[in-house]
């Protein structure tokens, strides 16, 4: 009996211990990749890490960690948002054009407006994902096209100026405390709660079951449309903080804000670890990833290499990253059949 | 279930009078035949909101601006029924022109140039089909990997150089139709491919295999089929095509420059899914697909005639989307609400029926617990 229950423990035990092991391997390797990058750049640049260069790459990473973290949340449960460049557009423009319609109105009620907007296209798109139950990659690619009209004809040809904008709400996305913008530091708190909620919560891991294997969740009585739903709104919002955020950096709002952002977050997510066929993968990573893209555009320019590289280099690494994910995924899975077989003799 | 007219169904029971009406109106349901009309819709309204619309002029412009796109969506089409994706499209086309323009600055031949930049394309494709197959990484990540490493090969080839001093006889290709039919020659070249494409398609064991293999990849693999060898041609093809429709758009613009064809993978997309494509692999046509062309080529015409802002366009494009995915839905979503109520009521024989009998599936092939309705395999 207690022999049994000896290796009953045991064999449930160690691969879930060695499954830990291997997924803290993955962001500790993108956090290392970050190191020995910046590392080698330094030795070459010494410059690199002046204070002014990363402020430059922190405010050029913030807004993409943050839109990781929503996109995080999605692609974790299978699914996808494609729509965050756009109303990442639509809340920047909507937001920041409140200044010359009211005047004088209040930061924090601009701010709130571009998150609503957020919540509303989230809200579209969880809606339409989760009750008519089609994938949540068509109706994104669907409401990318949309917002982004919307936007367009709300614009048209005009755009708002960092001249028209009050000097506080410019001074969020440029002020810093020794050498770390403020916007960074609130959006590395948002991101760490964000990664508090996906790795502590009932409703955060429920997402992880969603995501790698649907029909199993389903039946453990996940309510998964609510689920995909609020993943869905709370990456609108985060996009919608996003916009905002993006306002105050670049002051200058036409509709082109966010053209094409989509994608890049998609790469620095999955470059950050996360499957993209979802059930595994960390905030924390995502974030790095960015930060680990960002970086990297801004070594070519300290480097002197044509930022022509840039592209390029970021396809290479995501292909790298998913070759590596794939050939530990499937090491890991002949570990675990090895010493599942070990303990039943 | 042949559905006569006078079905052989004796008992009035009220369901199954139901039932057959539903099943002769399966085959008006079909995708297809809603795209037809709204083909048709479009080149109405287009002909009503401008005496230009109907003219082959332009008919000339339509095709010289949406053909390399529609181009693309062939294999697109073909690789989507695998159940994979090639979001690397636009890139193969990007880097085909970059190239392009490149040996052509360091004096190459043309034949030459386009024998090079079509193998150049094949090895992409290759590329893209290795990773996919071979490696067994998913396809979504792996060409989004390489739309941005295409994309970036291009601008490293060309840098901020742009080429335009080809010659006439290829630059004409943008200014001058196919003689005697007036259409642009990209167009001509599209339908001589859709029907290529469109015959390999539906009426050859290859093809057979594609929806195979999409609808059932393990199945098929246990059948016998060859899924990773035909998924690599797959990929091969559609980088041989993607980067003829990167000459296609060079010689049309007289212009080589890195972003050439940036963004346009999403349009090739929409088509594709527009024209009833599952998302999931498994089934479509290419008819669809074709109309699904006709229909963006035409609705973007008419609204740049009525001088709606051409970037907001995307609201039409993107309400088009929405709805290929959500009518086919509609059913099942019904007969879900009806099988709720009735689960609530406890009679579940009876929403069993009424479950069964859900057959507006506008969707080609059959299979109405279909993987998307279900969330089987939702991306």
């Amino acid at each position: 009996m207690t022999n049994l229950d000896g290796t009953l423990v045991q064999a449930t035990e160690s691969p879930q211990r060695l499954v830990d092991l291997v997924f803290r391997l993955r962001e500790y390797g993108i956090i290392a990749v970050l190191v020995i990058f910046i590392a080698v750049t330094t030795g070459l640049q010494p410059r690199f890490l002046g204070q002014q260069n990363i402020k430059f790459i922190l405010l050029n990473a913030t807004i993409y960690a943050l839109l990781a973290l929503g996109e995080t949340m999605v692609v974790v449960s299978r699914q996808m948002d494609l729509s965050v460049g756009s109303v990442l557009g639509l809340s920047a423009y909507v937001s920041s054009n409140l200044f010359g319609q009211v005047h004088g109105i209040p930061i924090p009620v601009v701010f709130l407006a571009g998150i609503g907007i957020g919540v509303a296209c989230g809200v579209v798109n969880g809606a339409i994902t989760a009750l008519a139950r089609v994938p949540g990659l068509v109706v994104t690619l669907a409401t990318l096209y949309i917002i982004r009209g919307i936007d367009i004809s709300i614009i048209g040809g005009g755009e708002v100026v960092a001249s028209s904008l009050p000097a506080h709400f410019l001074a969020i996305g440029s002020d810093s405390v020794v050498g770390v913008p403020y916007v960074t530091m609130c959006v590395a708190v948002v991101i760490a709660a964000g990664a508090y909620f996906l790795r502590s919560f009932r409703s955060g891991r429920e997402l992880y079951a969603i995501g790698s294997n649907p029909d199993a969740a389903r039946l453990v009585g996940i309510p998964i449309g609510r689920r995909v739903f609020t993943s869905y709104v709370a990456s609108g919002a985060i996009a919608g903080l996003a916009g905002v955020l993006w306002a105050t950096y670049y002051g200058t709002v036409d509709s082109t804000a966010g053209t094409g952002y989509e994608l890049t977050v998609v790469t620095a997510v999955v470059v950050g670890g996360v499957a993209i066929f979802g059930g595994s993968g960390s905030v924390i990573g995502a974030a790095f990833g960015a930060l680990l893209l960002s970086t990297i555009a801004t070594a070519l320019y300290a480097l002197n290499v044509s930022p022509f590289w840039d592209p390029a280099l970021d396809g290479l690494l995501l292909v790298l990253a998913i070759t590596l994910d794939r050939t530990l995924a499937v090491r890991l899975a002949n570990a675990m059949r090895k010493r599942t077989f070990r303990h039943e003799p | 279930m042949n559905p006569e007219p006078t079905s052989g169904v004796s008992e009035p029971q009220p369901s199954s009078t139901v039932l057959a009406r539903l099943s002769r109106f399966r085959v008006l349901a079909r995708w297809e035949v809603a795209l037809l009309a709204a083909v048709v819709a479009v080149f109405v309204v287009g002909r009503v909101v401008s005496p230009e619309f109907l003219t082959s002029y332009n008919f000339f412009d339509m095709g010289i601006s949406n053909g390399e796109l529609a181009i693309m969506a062939l294999p697109m089409t073909l690789i989507v029924a695998t159940g994979e994706i090639d979001l690397s499209v636009s890139s193969t086309l990007g880097l085909a022109s970059s190239l392009l323009g490149l040996l052509w600055m360091h004096g190459w031949p043309m034949p030459a140039i386009i024998v090079v930049v079509l193998a150049c394309g094949a090895v992409l494709g290759a590329f893209n089909g290795v990773l996919v197959t071979r490696v067994g990484l998913p396809s979504i990540a792996v060409t989004i990997g390489t739309m941005l490493l295409y994309a970036g090969i291009g601008e490293i080839l060309l840098g901020s150089n742009i080429v335009s001093n080809f010659p006439a006889t290829y630059t004409n290709i943008g200014v001058y139709g196919v003689p005697g039919i007036g259409l642009s020659y990209s167009t001509v070249i599209f339908f001589g491919l859709a029907i290529i494409f469109g015959a390999v398609l539906h009426f050859t064991p290859f093809g057979r295999s594609i929806f195979a293999m999409g609808a059932n990849q393990e199945a098929a693999i246990f059948s016998g089929v060859r899924v990773k060898r035909t998924k690599t041609i797959l990929y091969i093809v559609s980088g041989i095509v993607c980067s003829g429709a990167g000459i296609l758009y060079t010689f049309k613009l007289s212009t080589a420059e890195y972003d050439n064809g940036t963004g346009l993978v999403l349009s090739v997309v929409a088509i594709v899914l527009l024209g009833g494509v599952s998302i999931f692999g498994g089934k479509g046509s290419m008819v669809g697909v074709v109309f699904a062309v006709l229909i963006y080529a035409g609705l973007l015409d008419a609204l740049l005639l009525t001088g709606f802002p051409q970037q907001a366009s995307g609201i039409v494009i993107g309400g088009l989307l929405l709805l290929s995915v959500l009518v086919p839905s509609v059913p099942e979503f019904r007969s879900r609400l009806r099988a709720g109520r009735h689960r609530l009521q406890r009679q579940a024989p009876e929403a069993a029926i009424v479950h069964g009998g859900s057959v507006a599936q506008p969707r080609l092939t059959g299979d109405s617990s279909s993987k998307a309705g279900q969330g089987g395999q939702p991306i």
